[in-house]
């Protein structure tokens, strides 16, 4: 007998009756300013956010607050002016050097301030965890309360890889004191977008 | 490498640095603080638990459908999928696929199942070095060391102790242990070596038996950096680790890390589904102990573990004897109720290290009856025969005294006696409540006679 048929039957014979599911749809919060909630969380746990209302802003914004003679990398076809488009078919590799990386989200979440991004909108799987700073694109009608919202919309969507990301990396493995910057990232920026 | 000394001989070393005891019983008690605060600000916090149990019970009593189920779905995605009995076998497994791409070195990111079945060593021993990612993981390696704590691998460790590794291992400059100074010249290093890994290997925090996918959480952004690099990706999970449903995962991501460290979520929660063109993902999931597990009923709801730590972080036997004592990859209260499964001789010593006060199951975010496990464990090893004869002994005594009000009343006077006209009876190596405590002052009188008295004096002037 395989080891699969092995522990197939084992696991089977010593499960216990069957226990139903409960029932998960009463977790509802209503937020009155979902999108103040929101920019209170994300800067609580070490982001910035800047609340802008066109695309364009960011293009004033990023020179003032990143090293612009670096490499800038973005998904964002109106930003290919300021940043170099992301190609889907080269070696994840080639990234190293990036100093910011400036994606759009599928939607943010206001209890903890992760934004849910999948492969589509980062480019390349490795963009948002290589790049030394990373800027994310949040439409404000994309906010959602809590983390059984984001699953509600993201559904039964079929994607190779996805995540949230709650911030910049972090690790506190040093006696318990926190550093911003473990391997991903060393800061995150949200573009809240009205 | 395992040890052979129990946990209280264990304990007792680590007692002897008495201030390195309240550093480590203050570290982890601010955790603990920082998951209250944490929990209490989130609505339906009590209910959220319940769900998460509830889960949980579901998936244990439906295991069997979910594994075919979720295995079936990795197919479909493109996943290659291996079934192992035993940590020989999964480490057999890991090493096969390497070898088929004759890759010698991997990077891994946390897990303590692979920790558990001594891959490292396995593969080192097969000229396969292996690094783990990690931070506090990263720094137990050089040192040689298990983790001490599944969430915080090096939580024992002060910042001087890691600069020292860091001069030896990294050539940092000696003195040299300031955290953030230390964290970017291990992250320099670290990056170097997974743009240079062909092979990745991370733990599964969530695995959906709906959608064949399973999701990994870091804070550090270690698992993805190895993962997204590597053109051979390999998951080692355990079988418990299955969830029924996508929406579920927004149950327990909201538990887990306000449990484990009182964040609202992890910086990383990655959803892994299908490999990326011209890479390889591969899935092992492991047995090791976890059907024989199903199959005691007072024991099976600690497959509900979700690995958050935070029962060790409120023990009051874990914050003052330290991960390292308990002789297990996974320590505190939830190790010393799963490590008698896998070995109940080796491991009889883990339940008695506990006060029973209950607070590891009041912070457990899936509700385990940890305290009523641990007490039920002993039983189970003292049945079996597993206890030393001194523990043996003296609770045969203690249950003849409890029993006999004579021997009781007897018992009482003579202890009080003793305190009061000669301590140093007691106050003596030889009594293992006197290590590390000072013996109480004695009261007078016993309960019975002060009620006696009391009692019969109050009746007379009613």
């Amino acid at each position: 007998m395989s080891s699969r048929e092995k522990i197939l039957a084992a696991v089977k014979q010593n499960q216990p009756p069957l226990s139903p599911l409960p029932d998960i749809s009463m977790f509802n919060v209503v937020e009155v300013d979902i999108a103040s909630k929101y920019t209170d969380t994300f800067t609580g746990i070490g982001g910035q956010v800047f609340a802008v209302t066109q695309l364009d802003t960011i293009k004033e914004i990023v020179p003032e607050h990143f090293d612009t003679s670096k490499r800038i990398v973005t998904t964002i076809a109106e930003l290919n002016d300021i940043a170099e488009l992301i190609s889907a078919n080269v070696d994840p590799h080639g990234f190293e050097d990036v100093e910011l990386a400036i994606i759009e989200a599928r939607l943010g979440v206001a209890e903890n301030g992760a934004v849910w991004l999948t492969e589509s909108v980062m480019g390349q799987r490795i963009i948002p965890y290589i790049c030394q700073h990373l800027a994310v694109v949040v439409y404000e009608d994309s906010l959602v309360s809590t983390m059984h919202d984001a699953y509600a919309k993201i559904a039964t969507e079929d994607y190779g890889f996805g995540g949230f990301i709650g911030g910049p990396s972090k690790t506190a493995d040093i006696e318990q004191a926190l550093v911003l910057g473990a391997h991903g990232p060393l800061s995150m920026t949200i573009f809240l977008v009205k | 490498m395992k040890s052979t000394a129990d946990h209280a001989t264990l304990a007792e070393k680590f007692n002897r640095d008495e201030e390195r005891v309240d550093w480590h019983d203050g570290a982890l008690w601010w955790i603990r603080q920082k998951r209250d605060r944490s929990a209490n600000l989130t609505p339906q916090w009590e209910e959220l638990r319940e769900a998460a149990s509830a889960i949980k019970s579901n998936v244990i009593s439906n295991l069997h459908d979910y594994l075919v189920q979720f295995e079936e779905n990795l197919t479909k995605n493109g996943v290659k999928v291996y079934w192992a009995s035993d940590a020989e076998e999964h480490n057999q497994i890991v090493y096969s696929i390497l070898k088929a791409k004759e890759i010698t070195q991997m990077v891994k990111s946390k897990s303590m199942l692979t920790e558990e079945c001594g891959l490292n060593e396995y593969l080192h021993e097969r000229g396969i070095d292996v690094i783990n990612s990690d931070l506090g993981e990263y720094i137990q390696q050089i040192d040689n060391e298990p983790p001490s704590h599944i969430v915080l691998p090096c939580i024992h460790k002060k910042k001087e102790e890691i600069g020292e590794l860091f001069h030896e291992h990294l050539g940092t400059e000696k003195g040299l242990s300031d955290p953030t100074l230390l964290t970017r010249v291990a992250r320099k290093h670290l990056r170097n070596v997974f743009l240079t890994r062909r092979a990745a290997l991370t733990g599964v925090n969530f695995a959906v038996a709906e959608t064949g996918e399973y999701v990994v959480c870091t804070n550090e952004g270690n698992a993805d950096m190895g993962a997204h690099l590597s053109e051979v990706q390999i998951a080692s999970m355990g079988l418990e680790k299955l969830i029924p449903e996508r929406k579920h995962l927004g149950v327990f991501l909201r538990l887990l890390a306000r449990s484990a460290i009182g964040q609202p979520i992890t910086i990383y929660s990655s959803h892994f589904k299908k490999p990326r063109p011209g890479q390889e993902m591969h899935l092992i999931l492991v047995d090791k102990g976890r059907s024989t597990l199903l199959a005691r009923p007072d024991f099976r709801d600690s497959l509900k573990c979700i690995k958050c730590g935070g029962c060790m972080n409120t023990c009051p036997v874990y914050r003052k004897s330290g991960g390292l004592s308990y002789h297990n990859t996974i320590s505190g209260p939830i190790g010393a109720i799963l490590a008698p499964n896998l070995d109940m001789q080796q491991h009889a010593d883990l339940p008695f290290a506990s006060t029973l006060c209950g607070s590891c199951s009041n912070v457990c975010p899936v509700k385990i009856p940890i305290h009523d496990q641990l007490y039920k464990w002993r039983q189970v090893i003292v049945k079996e025969g597993y206890v030393a004869n001194r523990k043996t002994f003296s609770m045969k005594a203690m249950s003849l005294t409890f029993a006999s009000p004579d021997i009781y009343r007897t018992a009482g006077l003579t202890g009080r006696w003793i305190l009061n006209y000669a301590p140093f009876a007691v106050n003596n190596k030889f009594n293992p409540w006197y290590k590390q405590r000072d013996m109480p002052e004695s009261p007078k009188q016993s309960f019975g006679e002060w009620y006696k008295k009391n009692v019969k004096e109050n009746n007379k002037d009613a």
